[in-house]
């Protein structure tokens, strides 16, 4: 526990130090420090953009999917299916993965299979369609196939053995 | 873009007239499940913000088209694990660095590596896998970028040059 505490009062003490040299940066012109600054703004309103609308879908997710539904599809039981029907879903997510994460959470919870999450999340990092076609344009359709296919085999096949690894230790995931 | 928020707000309308009790309560998990995730994202950002100063652009440019193709790969994959990057930043960069004459397998390993491993979402993934689970899936994806970009590598006759 002592360990903990040293880390969180590191981090704060870290973010203080961040945020007075930004102050300073600007107010003495300092070019280095005006430029975080100026990255800070700009991932903040981008991440800002898309974090709220995702969080609200997250909120309807909870309240109106049924844990037998999630059960169905992306559960233990599915199997492959699961796999499957975790890209899919993959597919559709936009932001990155840090959009993934708080979304495999309450799949999880709701009863999907941990390996299904592992795909899920990987899948969303390199699957989201939008992104893909925007890549294609820029690199050429082969590109993205090739991408495709050597990354959803091994991604699946990851998935499932750490997955399994996790399994056999009552791997629980809680926040 | 606008789609997204369109069909949220649909969403959210549909949501309210079929049930105002579930909605606001859906609403008021959204609202706790941010805040609860907010610090890390406020961390993140700290982090991206720094990284991007020291790696702009111009040096990432300057790293991947320098070298020859092993070490261009190395280099590549370093720097998208490191880095965060949106797409419509990246896509385009890669773009220019193609017509520059840099490899695909550099470019396959540095946008893979860009979108699976996460070095600055670290503090969000760790709240919710833990720091070993974070530790392995980043591990396990830095492999398969590595072997996505070979197989590019091979696809594109930039590593066995065909026929």
């Amino acid at each position: 526990m002592g360990l903990k505490k040293v880390v969180k009062y590191a981090k704060g003490a870290g973010v203080i130090a961040y945020v007075f040299f930004l102050i300073f940066s600007f107010l003495t012109g300092f070019e280095p420090g005006k430029k975080i600054g100026m990255n800070l703004g700009y991932f903040s309103i981008e991440m800002f953009k898309i974090l709220p609308v995702a969080f609200i879908l997250i909120g309807l997710f909870e309240v109106w999917v049924k844990k037998e539904t999630v059960e169905k599809y992306f559960g233990t039981r599915a199997g492959l299916k699961g796999h499957v029907g975790g890209i899919l879903l993959a597919g559709t997510t936009v932001g990155g993965l840090y959009v993934a994460f708080p979304v495999a959470y309450s799949l999880y919870n709701k009863g999907a299979d941990i390996s299904v999450i592992f795909t899920y999340i990987a899948a969303s990092a390199i699957c989201r369609v939008p992104m893909t076609i925007f890549e294609a344009s820029f690199m050429g359709i082969n590109f993205s196939i090739i991408r495709f296919l050597v990354s959803i085999p091994l991604i699946i096949a990851s998935s499932m053995l750490l997955g399994k690894y996790l399994k056999n230790r009552n791997y629980k995931i809680r926040l | 873009m606008y789609y997204l928020y369109g069909l949220v707000f649909l969403s959210v309308m549909i949501s309210f007239f079929a049930d105002r009790d579930k909605t606001s309560r859906s609403v008021k998990i959204a609202f706790r499940k941010f805040i609860h995730i907010l610090p890390a994202f406020a961390f993140m950002l700290i982090i991206v913000s720094i990284i991007l100063s020291l790696l702009p652009n111009r040096i990432i440019a300057d790293y991947l088209g320098g070298s020859n193709m092993f070490e261009g790969v190395i280099l590549a994959s370093a720097i998208g694990s490191i880095t965060l990057m949106p797409g419509f930043i990246a896509f385009p960069l890669c773009g220019i660095l193609l017509s520059r004459g840099v490899s695909y397998t550099v470019l396959s390993a540095f946008t893979t590596t860009l979108m699976m491993v996460g070095f600055v979402t670290f503090p969000i993934e760790k709240k919710y896998f833990g720091t070993k689970v974070t530790i392995i899936r980043n591990g396990m994806s830095f492999f398969i970028a590595v072997i996505v970009a070979i197989m590019t590598g091979i696809f594109y006759g930039e590593i066995i040059p065909w026929g």
